[in-house]
């Protein structure tokens, strides 16, 4: 190393120059289109936020009241009585949901590493894309009534199984193309480390990839959990409602979407209330579902990790 | 121990485009040996081509021959084994960013299989030794992420990932161009120590910092080997007119 000190350039004088006139001006006028813009998408998230406010309070407002411990623990009560609950109605969305997720994530998730991982530029891989966002667009009854004749037909009766697989069927799609565009943030250079130690590419997209892309696949896989979680329509033709407890997947089983519909179109101002409230218990279930997956998935991050 | 490489008739491509051609060369084992030449000319493609990382690009080709002692590389075995014995060094530091300071320097051993905890924690410590970061990161190897260290110290945890799964053969991409004075004579004084045990190959921008590490240099131009030779004779009196222009600064 030379020990001769480093000529350093004189600054340049013109352009650069922010006491000249015309710069000042420029300053201004850029100060307050910069308030304007902030103040915009302010504005933007507000009108955004507003009706969701609005539908949770109103859910509150229209729900709360008929809400208690029966509501949990009983099955509804015949026409005429009062009082009732939605008990077998939350168990069934339980295992609805969770036959769907446990068929529709992973199947989702490994189309998505293949599109990302293995498929690119491939004329299957392209055809999948296109299939995922096709399918993805098709109306929810529509995919009930093909699951209908799919599988509840050659079955001769509605099951559980039914309504997990046509909600699990439309999850894959939502799935698939956030694992896809989650793997595809991940950095070339962390697979090349990876790849470069001697780690074979299905350790690589297992263990690196996938791990690196986890917190977006998550969300992917919240959003579209949350999304069949309100489904109505396909469980119409699939698992058909059960004014009873039922234990078994290849039974016809309650649902709270669905029970929340026969009592929401129903001429009885006591299955209103308890629509409400059934209304009121599915978002609750659903945010609360989405947050403890978050906190779980949040364990054990490093600090200064990503 | 390090072993030496030998290089006939390399060619290679990245779709039609010829990168690299006919490079011969002998790199000799337990040495430093640096690249240089303008950006564009190949030296990358090069050392990639060494650890068969150029084919994991798929519109990537190369033939020719490379021996690493009597091993033919794309012959006697799978990309996979060969990556195992010749490490890499990227141009920036390449952490992964959801494992500990630990577990990225037992990444290797770790994700090939390998499960021995002491066996585990002595290559994480000897690695970090060599690679002169242990006394800085002793403290939070497990509760730190690797991206959350500074950026020479990064790219020091990345040689110590290199070096943990126990190579014969270290291939460094321009692995201080990224990095501040200071990480970068860190990382020289790494070089200098570990070409005794391991055979060096480093790609590089700054020609003193080849001058200062290396035994021997090549020239590479437009995807040609001009010159190779010891440093000293590149440096002060090198065969080809082009290796000259390019060594005082004339073009390039």
């Amino acid at each position: 190393m030379s020990t001769q000190p480093i000529p350093i350039p004189p600054a340049r004088p013109g352009p650069m120059n922010l006491q000249s006139r015309g710069m000042r001006i420029n300053t201004a006028r850029r100060t307050i289109t910069n308030h304007i813009v902030s103040g915009l998408a302010i504005l933007a998230t507000l009108v955004v936020l507003a009706p969701l406010a609005a539908i949770l309070f109103y859910l509150v407002y229209k729900g709360a009241s008929s809400l208690n411990l029966a509501f949990f623990t009983h099955v509804p009560a015949p026409v005429g009585e009062t009082g009732g609950g939605m008990a077998n109605s939350i168990l069934g969305s339980g295992v609805i949901l969770f036959v769907a997720s446990l068929m529709g994530i992973p199947v989702g998730i490994a189309a998505g590493v293949y599109l990302a991982e293995f498929g690119r530029g491939k004329m299957l891989a392209n055809a999948m894309r296109f299939t995922a966002d096709v399918l993805n667009g098709v109306p929810s009854i529509v995919m009930g009534i093909a699951i209908y004749s799919l599988v509840v037909m050659p079955q001769k009766h509605f099951s559980a199984l039914a309504g997990g697989i046509v909600l699990a069927i439309m999850m894959i799609p939502t799935v698939t193309r956030t694992t896809e565009e989650m793997l595809s943030t991940v950095p070339r250079a962390i697979r090349e480390a990876a790849l470069g130690l001697g780690v074979p590419k299905w350790r690589t997209v297992l263990s690196v990839s996938l791990r690196t892309a986890s917190p977006g696949i998550i969300t992917g896989c919240m959003l579209a959990f949350a999304r069949v979680a309100g489904e109505t329509a396909p469980l119409l033709f699939t698992a058909f409602g059960n004014q009873f407890w039922s234990f078994k997947l290849n039974e016809p089983i309650a649902a709270l979407p669905l029970q929340i519909f026969v009592y929401a179109i129903s001429p009885y101002d006591e299955w209103h209330r308890l629509a409400w409230a059934g209304s009121l218990v599915l978002i609750v279930l659903i945010m609360v579902s989405v947050t403890l997956v978050r906190i779980y998935a949040n364990r054990g991050v490093l600090k200064g990790g990503s | 121990m390090g072993v030496g490489i030998l290089v006939e008739n390399l060619n290679a491509w990245y779709g039609t485009n010829h990168i690299l051609q006919d490079i011969n060369l002998h790199i000799p084992a337990n040495h430093a040996t640096a690249l240089i030449g303008p950006s564009g000319c190949g030296k990358s493609t090069f050392v990639r081509c060494l650890n068969r990382m150029h084919e994991t690009n798929p519109v990537a080709r190369a033939t020719g021959v490379v021996k690493m002692g009597d091993l033919d590389i794309y012959n006697d075995a799978s990309p996979v084994e060969i990556r195992r014995r010749v490490g890499m060094v990227f141009q920036r530091p390449n952490p992964f960013p959801t494992m500990s300071i630990y577990d990225n320097v037992a990444s290797g051993l770790k994700l090939n299989g390998f499960r021995n905890r002491r066996i585990l924690d002595e290559t994480v410590e000897r690695s970090l030794k060599q690679a002169a970061l242990w006394d800085e990161v002793k403290d939070d190897l497990k509760k730190k992420s690797g991206a959350s260290i500074s950026g020479g110290q990064q790219q020091r945890m990345c040689i110590a990932r290199a070096l943990a799964v126990d190579p014969e053969v270290l291939l460094m991409d321009e692995p201080a161009s990224a990095l501040d004075p200071v990480s970068t004579s860190k990382i020289e004084d790494l070089i200098f120590q570990l070409k005794s045990q391991y055979t060096i190959v480093i790609v590089t921008h700054n020609m003193q910092q080849a001058a200062r590490v290396a035994e021997n240099t090549g020239f590479f131009l437009n995807g040609k080997m001009v010159e190779f030779d010891s440093t000293h004779k590149i440096f002060t009196n090198p065969r080809d007119k082009r290796t000259e222009d390019y060594i005082t600064g004339r073009f390039g």
